[in-house]
């Protein structure tokens, strides 16, 4: 199964001969065209309506008069603290990407290349597949009281840690599938022509797993950018991220639907840019740790 | 040498060993001391008290926890039975096309990406009862504009179809992965044997897929269980309880009742049970491996 997926991805194109004469219609090239636009569509919408006056918004006119107006109040209005939460996104995302690339590559490193007695590894994958199938609503709670009795609570350190944790399982299971498809051999090689162990993991076995490390680091970043629970409840206004504030906004001022959609669109744009700029490790990274 | 390379070995699991019990095992373990208790905060600090049977009678009185889980039963079962028979259609689909694929591939990781939140809010929009888009069209079409949001008989599915929206894609990917890896030479020796269409689809492509299929459905319906943040948006649970989720309720007796202990114990129910479908779902994939 898993090797059966992983090959999808090399040779594309493979069994499409077995498929093609059903769909040659025009019936195939419909239905895939409506799946499109039901994927688009609605970002297309939001899209315009974030360039509309609210004039524009109620009486749906078009063509329209596009304004930026939107953005500019979203970004620098009065009301709006929105810089600060792209800030606080930022430093959230960055800092807690870091720092599970480098705990999780050590770890799916160590349980790749040390034996570990059995129970170790499993114990410890165990619990995380167990830890990421659980509502992390569930322990928002427990994170709570534990970050009010230390001070944490309301600072970013408790949001990256947090993030770093609820990253860790997904991060350390698709850095332990990177590793398995490097060849012992390499290490060994270079464990006999003198390497130190730990310049061995740095020197050779690290730089062929760059393609991991990319893949993982997208998904982090976005999956702790996206983070709305434990943000919601962690932080007050100040440290609020970026989909707190979206949620505040759609609360508070439901009426500004321009402003919203504008809001909306900002916080969509890291997905889009990481996704265009790594969609090939991305896809692996997805359909890898969900068949593995 | 010999040193060095079982320190680095001893080092290298520490900080994951260390986050993991730090940040999970010990809040588990905090969870089942606050399900007995009741905490109340007071200046300066917590006062904890030993409740067990205060916390259950609140279970037992807690008039949204049934809605809640009916609730989320069928918001379950409603959007992962339609992801996976439009994700399947769409993966058998786009297979059958000779061009196109990666920038297919591309539109269907869009969703997925995009932050939940932004899509509870644009969907918000699409679904405004005065100039969202459906509207526009109902009332384009000659028919009366629709409260998708806002009665309480439409509002779940106006939930379950942005879910599946959101998530379909998820689905394809998986499964489109799974088409393409199908044995070309199976399936070329079905056709000269003579199978026809459906023959060659329920007889040989499904069963191949079969696999893949029960880990994107496992996959699927958990994290559907963790769906929060669209429908804290969308609905906040209303009108009344009509789309309340167990997630959300949980959120509002944590935060908005401030009943930690009893939203501990709450938690630890809602473990349990992910936990017993968890083994259920488990079994099933070895079932359909073997």
């Amino acid at each position: 199964m898993s090797e059966v997926a992983v090959d999808a991805v090399e040779v594309p194109r493979r069994a499409a001969a077995a498929f093609t004469p059903a769909h040659r219609g025009v019936l195939g090239a419909a239905l895939l065209v409506l799946a499109l636009a039901a994927v688009l569509g609605p970002f297309a919408w939001i899209l315009t309506t974030s360039f509309k006056y609210q004039i524009a918004i109620y009486s749906g006119e078009w063509p329209f008069t596009p304004t930026l107006a939107n953005y500019a109040d979203v970004l620098f209005g009065r009301r709006s603290d929105f810089v600060a939460n792209v800030t606080n996104s930022l430093v959230v995302a960055s800092a807690s990407t870091a720092i599970v690339l480098v705990v999780a590559t050590l770890a799916a490193y160590s349980l790749h290349r040390f034996r570990w007695p059995r129970w170790v590894t499993g114990a410890l994958l165990g619990w995380t597949l167990v830890f990421h199938m659980i509502p992390v609503m569930t322990l928002i709670g427990p994170w709570y009281v534990a970050f009010r009795a230390l001070g944490l609570y309301d600072t970013r350190m408790a949001l990256i840690l947090t993030h770093v944790t609820i990253n860790l399982p997904m991060t350390l299971w698709l850095m332990r599938a990177f590793f398995a498809e490097v060849p012992p051999e390499i290490e060994e090689a270079a464990l006999v022509d003198g390497c130190r162990p730990l310049q061995a993991f740095r020197r050779v076995t690290l730089p062929l797993v760059v393609p991991g490390l990319i893949a993982s680091g997208i998904l982090a970043f976005i999956f702790s950018w996206n983070e709305f629970p434990i943000a919601l409840s962690l932080t007050s206004r100040e440290l609020a991220t970026v989909p707190v504030a979206i949620a505040r906004f759609a609360q508070q001022y439901e009426t500004q639907h321009g402003q919203m959609a504008a809001a909306s669109i900002i916080a969509t744009l890291p997905a889009v840019l990481l996704m265009a700029l790594g969609q090939r490790f991305i896809v692996r990274g997805l359909t890898l740790g969900a068949v593995k | 040498m010999e040193l060095v390379n079982r320190t680095f070995r001893h080092w290298s699991l520490v900080p994951a060993v260390l986050l993991f019990a730090v940040l999970t095992l010990y809040p588990t373990v905090n969870l089942v001391r606050m399900s007995v208790s009741t905490i109340e905060f007071t200046q300066g600090g917590e006062a904890w008290s030993f409740t067990p049977l205060r916390n259950l009678a609140l279970l037992r009185a807690d008039e949204v926890v049934p809605p809640a889980v009916r609730n989320t039963l069928l918001f379950v079962v409603a959007a992962v039975t339609i992801e996976m028979a439009l994700g399947l259609g769409l993966a058998l689909l786009v297979a059958g096309v000779t061009r196109g694929k990666g920038l297919i591939r591309t539109v269907m990781i869009l969703p997925i990406l995009v932050p939940p939140v932004a899509i509870g809010s644009m969907w918000k929009l699409l679904y405004n009862y005065d100039f969202g888009v459906f509207n526009q069209a109902l009332v384009a079409l000659g028919l009366p504009p629709a409260n998708w949001l806002g009665s309480t008989s439409l509002a779940m599915w106006s939930v379950v179809a942005v879910d599946v929206w959101h998530w379909v894609p998820f689905v394809f990917l998986i499964l489109f992965a799974a088409v393409e890896a199908l044995p070309v030479d199976v399936l070329e020796a079905a056709r000269v044997d003579g199978a026809t269409r459906p023959q060659l689809l329920r007889r040989v492509i499904l069963p191949l897929l079969r696999p893949a299929i029960v880990v994107a459905l496992l996959f699927r319906t958990i994290l559907a269980f963790k769906v929060f943040d669209e429908v804290y948006l969308l609905t906040s649970g209303g009108p009344g309880t009509s789309t309340e989720l167990i997630t959300l309720h949980l959120y509002k007796v944590f935060f908005e009742q401030n009943q930690l202990g009893y939203g501990a114990l709450l938690s630890l129910a809602l473990i349990a049970a992910i936990l017993a479908v968890l083994l259920v779902g488990g079994q099933g994939v070895r079932v359909a491996r073997a």
